[in-house]
């Protein structure tokens, strides 16, 4: 289903163990990542996963506030965004 | 579909949401209050509260769900309801200032941030009704926070109930002197229009047209920051057909926005979707400005000559690109120029770029017309309502929406300001021409339906 599918979107200063963090978070929650891309963009990392959310134990707003903690953990900034709202914006 | 997805769109959406301010500007429940009319005050009044609050019940709460999912801003959320002088003209002891306060506590009741349908339809004439309402409109906006009331004075087809636009003055300067402590904050949550249109999403004009079906969501979006940065980029000898293509395409992506999220909304809601009001609303955060487009389409200020030529480009390449988005569009859909709500065009009024006069101009090619201006409190009351006619004129003539909300701001004079605060913002108080138009506006009557033909 195409409302199951998320982008989460890490980004700020490089350091070891982000990708290793944000999966074990995801994990937990029993979100599948299905891709992964990176880039540094003006020296800041970036991380873009697509997820799916089928499973998820929690609902999408206690997710979201798990989220956010790990985003104070790492100080680092994470957007979820359920994909479709990509999908229209770009597609025609 | 496509299970994978592009870098950089994704960074663009998030660019477009963080640093440009894209947001939806407005979900608004449009709502018939055809079946709460009766006899009695009291009975009407609970038949209102108990409609509301049961059909907007969740409303709020599935906006904010809506919100964290894509993670997009929704500012406000609103309704709209059917013109309050129809409603209650069939009691035989019609207190609309009672009716008043039980949709402002019905609003405060779910939590939603303005209630519009105060309002009265006299294009052609004044039933008994329209007239005891026109009265109870300053007290009912000077004692309540979130109502807001509007008046529809003249259409293409009838003209302008020109008694109608004295009276309608007045009401703006009563309003104004019973929120004087304020500055006078009453006036803004006032609009009197030419052409009003029946699905509007934005306030203060936003009314449930008795042509609407029970209940629909409609949308409003904003997205002045993410069209100006787009210009921006571009090279400065970027001709009009660029920089009007790059405008439509900028368009697309925050109309087709506001479509996905009205559309998942009023699917929450068990409701239809109404219409995605195709806008360009600013606020008076810096950088989501429409005056800001005029500067990077390289105008120095707002005012400055070329600014009604790039603000008419501007809209109808906002309608080209967003009529594509959805197939539901409405409401006022345009660009909208309100100077106390656009940190750019309070920086242009200021500096003494923009006054009323080319304001006025300007609101024949954008939607909708002369919007949060502030003007000296002792302005009389004929020369508001000759800024009326005049504003009306332009619509009846243009076969377009156009519309007043003034706020002559009691105790205060030009070089000073007011202070709004929220969404409102901050207005100078502008200059208005003080030469007599005693005689013409107390004429009174009708202003006759215009030819639409032998056009020049």
């Amino acid at each position: 289903m195409k409302e199951d599918k998320v982008i989460i979107t890490v980004s700020g200063e490089d350091k070891v163990g982000i990708v290793a963090k944000v999966a074990q978070k995801l994990a937990l929650n029993k979100v599948n990542i299905e891709d992964i891309k990176q880039t540094i963009m003006q020296d800041n990392f970036v991380m873009i996963m697509l997820c799916d959310i089928k499973n998820l134990t929690v609902s999408f707003k206690e997710f979201k506030e798990d989220i956010k903690k790990l985003e104070q953990e790492l100080s680092m900034e994470i957007w979820v965004q359920k994909k479709e709202i990509f999908d229209r914006m770009h597609t025609i | 579909m496509l299970e994978s997805f592009n870098k950089q769109q994704i960074i663009e959406t998030i660019e477009m949401i963080k640093i440009h301010h894209l947001d939806i500007r407005t979900t608004t429940l449009s709502l018939s209050l055809r079946d709460c009319c009766s006899c009695d005050t009291k009975k009407t009044a609970t038949k209102i509260y108990d409609k509301i609050t049961k059909t907007a019940k969740n409303f709020v709460q599935l906006a904010n769900e809506i919100e964290n999912e894509y993670s997009i801003p929704i500012v406000n959320k609103r309704i709209a309801l059917t013109p309050i002088s129809l409603v209650v003209e069939s009691c035989n002891d019609p207190d609309y200032v009672y009716i008043a306060s039980i949709i402002d506590k019905a609003a405060n009741e779910i939590g939603v941030d303005f209630i519009g349908g105060y309002s009265a339809l006299v294009d052609k004439g004044f039933t008994k009704g329209d007239l005891a309402f026109f009265d109870s409109i300053p007290e009912a906006l000077s004692t309540t926070k979130k109502l807001c009331s509007s008046v529809n004075l003249g259409t293409s087809k009838t003209g302008v109930n020109m008694d109608a636009v004295l009276k309608t003055a007045s009401i703006i300067k009563k309003t104004a002197l019973l929120t004087k402590e304020q500055d006078s904050i009453g006036a803004a949550k006032f609009v009197c229009f030419c052409n009003a249109v029946t699905d509007n999403p934005f306030m203060a004009g936003a009314f449930c047209g008795i042509n609407e079906a029970e209940c629909t969501l409609n949308i409003g979006v904003s997205g002045p920051g993410v069209v100006a940065s787009a210009i921006q980029n571009l090279s400065k000898t970027a001709d009009f057909g660029e920089v009007s293509n790059l405008i439509k395409k900028m368009a697309f992506k925050i109309t087709t926005t506001g479509e996905l999220i009205g559309r998942r909304l009023a699917g929450k809601m068990n409701i239809p979707f109404g219409i995605i009001d195709l806008s360009l609303a600013p606020t008076p955060l810096q950088g989501d400005s429409v005056a800001e487009i005029f500067k990077a389409m390289g105008l120095e200020q707002a005012g400055a000559p070329g600014t009604t030529m790039a603000l008419a480009m501007l809209n109808d390449a906002v309608k080209k690109g967003g009529i594509m988005a959805s197939s539901y569009v409405g409401g006022l859909s345009g660009a909208f120029i309100p100077v106390s709500e656009d940190a750019g065009m309070i920086e242009a009024a200021k500096l003494g770029s923009l006054t009323i006069d080319k304001l006025e101009a300007m609101t024949s090619v954008c939607s909708v017309g002369l919007d949060m201006i502030a003007i000296p409190g002792d302005t009389p009351d004929s020369t508001i309502a000759g800024i009326i006619a005049d504003e009306m004129a332009i619509g009846m003539i243009n076969k377009k929406t156009t519309a007043v909300r003034i706020i002559p701001v009691i105790g205060k004079k030009v070089g000073e300001s007011a202070e709004f605060g929220g969404l409102l913002g901050s207005a100078p108080i502008m200059k208005v021409n003080s030469f007599s138009n005693e005689i013409f506006v107390n004429r009174g009557g009708r202003i006759p339906a215009p030819l639409h033909s032998l056009n020049n």
